[in-house]
């Protein structure tokens, strides 16, 4: 990008405007997901810079709103902060139920999404697969449909359809329940949503895959079970671990679908956060916001290092 | 020798050629076997569940099954006949059941979507219906005189059956005269056109914006040396991993009135106390919002194919005696196009489908065709015509799906 | 993959057989939920075990509607309004209640006569009398503040945004009687086309300055906010801001719009016992009067009103800022829960054609 000897000072001005107007763009993208963090420690109810903060004086933070998101929904959120409030907060606080549903269900839903995405990757990519294209375009569809439609389309369907689960109370027998307002209509309609993401990063990888490996482990003696555990799988989990880590960032990070088809019982942070935002959005929601941007930060830098050692594994990598 | 072609055979003496196509087709069906499960998961749960709810804009018998005495007088009475007592007693009839049943609120409803102002009619006349008495056609009429309308007939006349295009025609802003020819709604009336719209130019110009800036950024990514490259990348992945909601609130924060970006702009002097600019809950917002949110969509696809770009080809068009501007216009451009084809139409896709952000942010003049349905959807719970409106906007979505397929492939689509 | 499913279910079946000893309580949200939750559901936990899951919604009517007509009923008991309470009825979507299962005034006095007038209905019980009132910020009207309705909609002399119930019901019946009809006719207006066209006219006059809002914890956040300097809004929650967030807010108790807030009992609630125990103890006379410790409403049992005496601070009098006051009485607008039973359909429709264009 350096700017050759030749240029002009025209060029030369234009350049730098260039340069000039993509910090603008930076500072576009990031500032938002950056402004929420001092703003978390606001002292006052405000969302803006009140004269404290920006005289950095000590008084105009505080740690207030993260108090808040840990007592809100306790039983006793006065006590002294022992066994008992621990217990408490565990039990009763707001957004640590939230938060477990949100792990409870992007957990599931991710192995679901990554063990048959993966799986049909690896089908969707042999050279004589039958209508691979019209396949892969229903395969991706959850992506693509605006949320609006999958979320009340699974909410007519889910509140219909009933699936059995074991009980033994008086005798063993299944017991009925409906999809929606359960924990396993959600995690079903998380993994559809979160598929389409496993299926691009797993056929990305697996393209980039040398066949000639398979056939080389074959005629070295290998089985195909072998063939697969030893030679493909370490290849492409790579593309499948980042492949999964989306899908649970869109589990994660969904909130229509649970609006839709979700009970009291299955609140997720997202779920909760939008309450929050339109009643009011107290520097409550910040404080998860923050928290939420330091996820982001650690998820994208585990994207970033997988992305490499997958590349440095194939020889792909530039460097 | 009439044998020059013999065949070729295996060594178990099966002909060579359909030896290798069984061994295709199993392998063939092999691959089928190892995607079969997933298809089958999302077929039943996302595929069946979204044409299940699209029949419901074809199909609504909430008021067919309250009626079967006027459905018998309209099958054996063609359109046109005369409303005679017969009719009446079948009316009165039905609406002594629907007391007796508590359906005259959702029968009304049903035809409430036709012909506005008329769900009050079978609410209250229900209500007095025991009373009613032989001849019918006067104390109906003596009950409520607005029965006498011949378009509330055919629009009775038309809902008696179940199955009924009346939910797209509303979704178009259309209705039937008491004729049953179809025409435009009243002109206070019409919406849903006007949503499609814009729906359409708001994605548009987010999609505009977005290429605008991911442009220079791609470009700048593509052509700095890796390192630095990849740390700047990072501010583009970023915003891309974190939470629509957290970005959401975020721009909520900047743009409120007494919000960061006012306080700003009072605090150097540019706008004075009581000047200060409404961002947020007008399409400005939705706009802003928007574009920060789908921007890395443009960004990362523009980066991948300006990569492959060598420098080379603008570096000849220079010395060739190109200005940079003929250099770029002329031979940059051209080359950056697929990208720029695939970063858009994803972009103009994904902003067509948008929910949470107008939701929020949006006010009421930067709602989406989205935020329309779930209005049906969970508020006036017009579920036919959220169905009819979903169709609608799934049906725009396919089709730039498809030439999506076209122009770039799906199977090249690409994350981070 | 077996695993999962195991795990699956297994939090299925905890999550499925806890519900048998709780019940489901659909409700406002904000400071109104506070005050049920403080003096109805605390103490019946602890006198019963029962445990009460209180869920908000924007108005509960409509997931109700919805879950009832889905065939997928989670609600035991929700707070609705008259009209709704009516319409849902009407449409056979609610339990019938036998007013006779309620418990008497203390002095012996039957349910059926302690209740205000239409307090009771087939499918339904009031607790609570409320009103829906314009609050303005004191702080951007130091000299001559607003004091009517009229007000509201005079851009010119107050000016600034205006924070409106994204509704037809209320926001019509408030913009007729700014524009002149009497409060008594507001209905027989309404109930013409002229009528609407009118409502909707002077509605028209503010249309760009209004922001919407959706729950009744918004209004009270955007004045707070400074997002608008007036808007519409439930009593209780200004109240709430006002005393105890000491906001610089004051109500106009011109054109109040007075109504009930009911409970009912969706058809297929999954526990119908519970919500029926609850039901009969959160309206008895003592139960009813704790309420407006928490909230400046109006209890439904006429036995309660002598009960009701300072806020829970200790130091504020509820009387004077209870919709019911006669002191805020001033052209106050009935609900005509039968109109709107009848009309809200339509008129909706009207109002978000309105909104849109």
């Amino acid at each position: 990008m350096a700017l050759p000897t030749y240029a002009s000072p025209l060029e030369k001005t234009w350049h730098y405007t260039y340069l000039v107007i993509c910090g603008l763009i930076f500072l576009f993208l990031i500032s938002p997901i950056l402004i929420v963090i001092p703003l978390s420690f606001n002292a006052e109810p405000y969302f803006t810079f009140t004269s404290k903060m920006l005289a950095l004086d000590p008084e105009g933070y505080s740690l207030r709103w993260y108090d808040k998101l840990v007592t809100f929904g306790m039983q006793a959120p006065e006590g002294e902060r022992g066994a008992a409030f621990w217990s408490d907060f565990w039990q009763n606080a707001q957004w640590m139920q939230v938060t477990k549903n949100s792990i409870i269900i992007g957990f599931f839903s991710t192995i679901l999404a990554t063990a048959l995405g993966t799986i049909a990757a690896l089908g969707l990519t042999r050279p004589e697969m039958p209508y691979r294209k019209q396949i892969m375009a229903v395969l991706i569809s959850p992506m693509i449909v605006p949320i609006i439609i999958s979320a009340t389309g699974m909410f007519f369907f889910y509140s219909w359809m009933k699936f059995p689960i074991p009980s033994f109370e008086g005798g063993f027998h299944f017991e009925w329940v409906r999809l929606a307002g359960s924990y396993f209509g959600i995690i079903l309609a998380h993994a559809a949503l979160g598929i389409p993401f496993v299926i691009i990063t797993v056929t990305a990888t697996l393209f980039g895959f040398d066949q000639s490996l398979v056939r080389a482990s074959a005629s070295l003696g290998a089985n195909p079970r072998t063939t697969f555990f030893k030679v493909q799988m370490p290849l492409i989990m790579p593309g499948v671990i980042s492949g999964g880590l989306f899908a649970f960032v869109t589990s994660f990070d969904e909130v229509v679908a649970v609006l839709f088809i979700a009970d009291h019982d299955q609140q997720t942070i997202p779920r909760q956060m939008w309450n929050g935002i339109r009643e009011q959005i107290s520097p409550a929601i910040l404080a998860v916001a923050t928290i939420l941007v330091v996820i982001s930060i650690a998820l994208l830098t585990t994207v970033e290092l997988l992305r490499r050692r997958s590349e440095r594994l194939r020889g792909m990598s530039p460097q | 020798m009439t044998d020059a072609t013999a065949q070729l055979t295996t060594a178990d003496g099966r002909p060579l050629k359909a030896a290798l196509a069984a061994s295709m087709a199993v392998r063939r069906r092999r691959a089928f076997l190892l995607v079969a499960p997933l298809f089958l998961f999302i077929l039943i749960s996302f595929i069946i569940p979204i044409g299940q709810m699209l029949l419901q804009s074809v199909h609504n018998d909430t008021f067919s099954s309250a009626v079967p005495a006027l459905s018998a007088w309209f099958d054996e009475n063609p359109q046109g006949s005369e409303i005679d007592e017969a009719a009446y007693a079948a009316l009165a009839a039905d609406l002594k059941l629907m007391k007796a049943e508590k359906t005259a609120g959702s029968a009304g409803t049903r035809i409430n979507y036709d012909v506005a102002g008329t769900r009050s009619l079978f609410t209250s006349t229900a209500r007095k219906a025991d009373k009613l008495e032989a001849p019918f056609k006067e104390a109906i009429l003596a009950a409520e005189p607005k029965w006498d309308d011949p378009n509330l007939w055919r629009a009775m006349r038309s809902a008696s059956n179940p199955y009924t295009i009346d939910f797209y025609l509303a979704a178009l802003d259309m209705t039937r005269d008491e004729t049953g020819a179809i025409v435009a709604v009243e002109e206070g009336q019409a919406i849903y056109k006007k949503l499609f719209w814009r729906t359409l130019s708001l994605s548009l110009e987010i999609t505009a914006l977005c290429l605008l800036l991911g442009f220079p950024i791609a470009h700048l990514l593509a052509t700095l040396p890796m390192r630095k490259a990849m740390l700047l990348m990072i501010l583009v992945l970023l915003p891309f991993w974190t939470s629509l909601l957290v970005r959401t609130t975020s721009w909520m924060v900047l743009l409120q009135s007494q919000g960061v970006l006012n306080d700003l702009l009072v605090g150097i002097g540019l706008i004075d106390d009581e000047g200060r600019i409404q961002m947020m809950y007008n399409q400005t917002g939705t706009i802003i919002a928007m574009t920060h949110i789908l921007l890395p969509f443009t960004i990362l696809p523009l980066y991948s194919v300006m990569k492959t770009i060598p420098p080379s080809y603008v570096r000849a068009a220079r010395s060739l005696g190109a200005t940079s501007w003929t250099a770029f216009r002329r031979v940059y451009l051209p080359q950056t196009l697929p990208g720029i084809g695939a970063g858009g139409l994803l972009v103009f896709i994904l902003a067509m489908g948008y929910y949470i952000t107008p939701a929020l942010v949006g006010g009421a003049d930067g709602q989406m065709i989205s935020n329309m349905i779930a209005f049906h959807m969970q508020k006036s719970l017009n579920w036919s015509l959220a169905a009819a409106l979903a169709a609608m906007l799934l049906a725009i979505v396919l089709i730039f799906f498809w030439i999506y397929d076209r122009l770039v492939g799906i199977d090249k689509m690409k994350l981070g | 993959m077996k695993k999962t499913m195991i795990l699956t279910t297994a939090l299925v079946a905890t999550g499925f057989a806890a519900s048998a000893n709780e019940i489901n309580v659909v409700s406002w949200g904000g400071a109104y939920t506070v005050s049920q939750v403080e003096a109805y559901h605390k103490p019946f936990e602890q006198l019963t075990g029962i445990k009460v899951v209180s869920i908000d919604a924007d108005n509960p009517a409509t997931p109700l509607k919805a879950q009832v007509e889905a065939g997928n009923v989670s609600i035991d008991l929700a707070d609705v309004e008259l009209s709704d309470a009516i319409r849902l009825c009407d449409e056979g979507l609610l339990e019938p209640i036998d007013p006779a299962i309620l418990p008497p005034a203390p002095d012996g006095t039957p349910a059926t006569e302690d209740f205000v007038d239409g307090a009771l209905q087939d499918c339904a019980v009031a607790n609570i009398v409320w009103g829906t009132v314009i609050a303005y910020d004191t702080t951007k009207f130091p000299e001559n503040p607003p004091s009517t309705l009229a007000d509201f909609f005079d851009l010119e002399k107050y000016p600034g945004k205006r924070g409106l119930l994204k509704a037809a019901k209320r926001s019509m019946e408030m913009a007729l009687v700014a524009d002149g009809v009497a409060p008594g006719e507001v209905y027989d207006v309404l109930g013409t086309p002229e009528g609407v066209d009118r409502a909707l006219a002077k509605l028209d006059t503010i249309k760009d300055s209004v922001v919407w809002w959706d729950a009744g914890a918004q209004p009270p956040q955007l004045l707070a906010d400074g997002e608008v300097v007036m808007t519409n809004g439930y009593n209780g929650r200004f109240f709430n801001a006002m005393i105890a967030e000491g906001k610089p807010f004051d109500i106009i108790w011109d054109g109040q719009y007075l109504d009930y807030d009911l409970w009912v009992i969706p058809k297929g609630a999954p526990n119908l016992e519970g919500a029926m125990e609850f039901l009969k103890f959160s309206t008895d006379t003592q139960r009813l009067a704790d309420q407006a410790k928490y909230i400046s409403y109006g209890p439904a049992r006429k036995s309660s009103a002598p009960l009701v005496g300072m806020y829970q601070d200790g130091k504020t009098e509820m009387g004077p800022h209870m919709p019911t006051n006669p002191e805020n009485m001033k052209n106050v607008i009935a609900t005509d829960p039968i109109f709107w039973a009848d009309h809200d359909v339509e008129l909706s429709e009207r109002f978000n054609a309105w909104l849109a264009s």
